[in-house]
């Protein structure tokens, strides 16, 4: 009875942390998908910044053109760097095994890293880093600890070094905090777009079809009626 | 001429005859509730995992090297593919969300009891081989969770003495799971396994028919027949119950639609986050959780110390759903008509299978193993009381009519 009842006591609390999962503080994300601009600065970051390393190789260049309403003209000017056609798959040019020489692992795919770790974990990853000397590439990573990757936006940010109370300031970097915080808005936007492309697309059909369930419901509640009157 | 096409049919098969005996001329009790939407449900279900698994089909890889690029090549490029994708995946669950109903339909209306015992296996088997077809389907998209979750329910069975390895060995065709244990699976999910399930499903209906549908009140409207040899409390199921079916499958799809165009990840409990990750046998997940369908029956193995007695004890959690018909040994069918300690014992039935659900889906942790293990015991403890009291039953008196 005693254990029962201590079973009982623990297990809300334990109920709610499992619920949690980790416990490190996660920024809020809050992306708009519907803002195609952000969305292209978000693209423009990832091929400038990270597309060297990293791929989003399930998706097309053609595909994240039309629905960024980006021309076909800029998309291959301005964001394919590795000589593809445009409706050709976004890899990247860096041979798995060589990457997984110089970094320990090949950097992974990110085309679906938004619908496997969630918006706010990646925003929060990325303004997550600070210096730490005992790294390989001398960073860190609050919400990732002992990450296997540079500070690649360190130019843009500069380089965050973790005060006393555990928060990060960034100093020398070409962009001021706010811009900072909304250039990673705008990537990890694009990445949850990329991980989902379809989401507005199928918001929007989906209100057409719940419109026409509800009236064909309604014809259905009534036909059932009108034919078990005589039922007693 | 229409006539003449159908007489011509009818001297050569019994078409007119058994579309009356199954559907124009089927005397169906005229008390159904809420509870018997979920059998046409299921039907309804079935036939959309038929045609979304073969449009899909037609563009998915079952290699390990080309399976998940395959699934989003599907969602990207085919069209409409996310919506086939969607569709199969969410209906997944939604097969198990109407099956459980369905079957607690069954629990409280007595609907296994004598004639039904061969109605109530065969709706057993359709269970059973629809877990093994939604668990070999999970592999197939070949993520992280598919990988990890069939490792590791594939060496539960390497916990059976002597042949246990060779088992696992036979069944995976490799010593971890590879793209050979992808082909097989394919092959079962797509061909064999639907192929017994149709089969079972027609077995299904065949013995409904025979001995005639239950209803909530748990009394046999064939005991009360007219001088047509039509029961009293009867009506024919087209057009009263299809028309009334169509009501409850516009119902449903409202409910169905909203997981599937708002929510198709089911909060990521139909599809699992990790699953947006290719396998990878070198990186096992933290948590490792299987589907939300199979939750209860692996909170039960998780809470039993020993691996082959907690492999035992999930076996009979779902095997004992088997011989219920002869444990509930009460003349009286229906829930409305039975003691106070039978609606209590099913209560806490439905609690302990939530609960269990519940912690199976959660990490497994010293304190919440004791409480899965109480709930395991209430679990088996619903069956064993209900054949201890089923016997000398204070029951209700059950009407000569059905009520309405």
């Amino acid at each position: 009875m005693k254990k029962l009842l201590i079973a009982l006591v623990t297990l809300v609390p334990s109920l709610a942390m499992a619920a949690s999962g980790h416990n490190v503080h996660l920024e809020s994300a809050n992306v708009d998908l519907h803002d195609t601009a952000s969305l292209e600065r978000g693209l423009d970051l990832f091929q400038n910044y990270c597309s060297g390393c990293h791929s989003t190789q399930y998706q097309r260049y053609e595909r994240v053109a039309t629905d960024l309403n980006i021309s076909v003209d800029d998309m291959r000017n301005k964001y394919i760097f590795t000589g593809s056609k445009i409706g050709e798959l976004m890899e990247n040019s860096i041979p798995a095994a060589d990457a997984a020489k110089w970094f320990g692992a090949a950097p992974p795919d990110l085309t679906l890293v938004a619908r496997v770790r969630g918006a706010d974990w990646v925003y929060s990853y990325l303004k997550g880093f600070y210096a730490d000397e005992s790294r390989p590439f001398g960073v860190n990573n609050t919400v990732f600890p002992l990450v296997g990757m540079p500070h690649v936006l360190q130019g843009l940010q500069g380089l965050p070094v973790k005060q006393e109370d555990g928060t990060l300031v960034a100093t020398g970097g070409s962009m001021t905090a706010e811009e900072y915080d909304q250039a990673m808005r705008d990537l990890t936007g694009f990445l949850v777009y990329s991980g989902d492309p379809v989401k507005l697309e199928r918001e929007a059909l989906g209100w057409w079809v719940l419109g026409f369930l509800f009236i064909f419901f309604i014809i259905a509640y009534f036909l059932k009626k009108e034919y078990w009157k005589d039922v007693h | 001429m229409v006539k003449n096409i159908i007489d011509w049919i009818d001297a050569r098969i019994p078409m007119t005859a058994t579309y009356n005996r199954h559907v124009g001329q089927y005397p169906t009790p005229k008390n159904f509730n809420f509870w018997y939407f979920f059998g046409s449900l299921a039907l309804l279900v079935l036939v959309n995992q038929l045609l979304t698994g073969i449009w899909l089909t037609m563009n998915y890889v079952p290699t390990a090297e080309g399976a998940f690029a395959s699934v989003e090549y599907i969602m990207r490029d085919v069209e409409y593919g996310w919506l086939l994708r969607y569709m199969h995946s969410t209906g997944a669950s939604a097969f198990f969300v109407v099956i459980y109903l369905h079957m607690f339909r069954g629990l409280l209306y007595g609907s296994y009891q004598k004639p039904r015992e061969l109605l109530w296996l065969f709706g057993m088997l359709i269970f059973l081989v629809l877990m093994a077809e939604a668990f070999m389907g999970y592999l197939l998209p070949w993520g992280q969770m598919s990988y990890w979750g069939a490792q590791v329910i594939i060496s539960l069975f390497g916990a059976i003495p002597v042949i246990g390895d060779d088992l696992t060995l036979w069944i995976r065709g490799d010593y971890v799971i590879s793209g050979a244990t992808l082909n097989r699976f394919f092959a079962l999910h797509v061909i064999a396994l639907p192929l017994v399930l149709v089969v079972l499903v027609f077995l299904h209906l065949i013995a409904l028919h025979e001995v005639g549908s239950n209803n909530p009140d748990g009394v046999e409207i064939k005991k009360n027949k007219d001088e047509n040899g039509w029961p009293v409390d009867a009506i024919p199921f087209h057009p009263y119950y299809t028309v009334k079916d169509i009501m409850g499958v516009a119902g449903f799809l409202i409910v169905f639609c909203y997981v599937l165009f708002f929510m198709p990840e089911g909060g990521g409990y139909f599809l699992e986050k990790p699953n947006f990750e290719a396998a990878n046998p070198m990186k096992t997940p933290e948590h490792i959780a299987p589907v939300w369908y199979f939750t209860p029956f692996y909170a039960i193995l998780r809470a039993i110390p020993d691996k082959l007695l907690g492999v035992v004890g999930m076996g009979l959690s779902i095997a004992v759903l088997f011989i219920l018909p002869w444990l509930d040994r009460c003349k009286v069918k229906s829930i409305r008509y039975r003691s106070v300690i039978h609606k209590i014992n099913i209560a806490q039935f439905s609690v302990s299978f939530i609960v269990l659900g519940y912690l199976g889906v959660v990490p497994a942790t010293p304190e919440l193993t004791i409480v899965a293990r109480i709930f395991t015991l209430t679990y088996f403890g619903f069956f064993v009381a209900l054949w201890v009291y089923s016997k000398n039953e204070k029951t209700k008196p059950e009407p000569t009519r059905v009520t309405h």
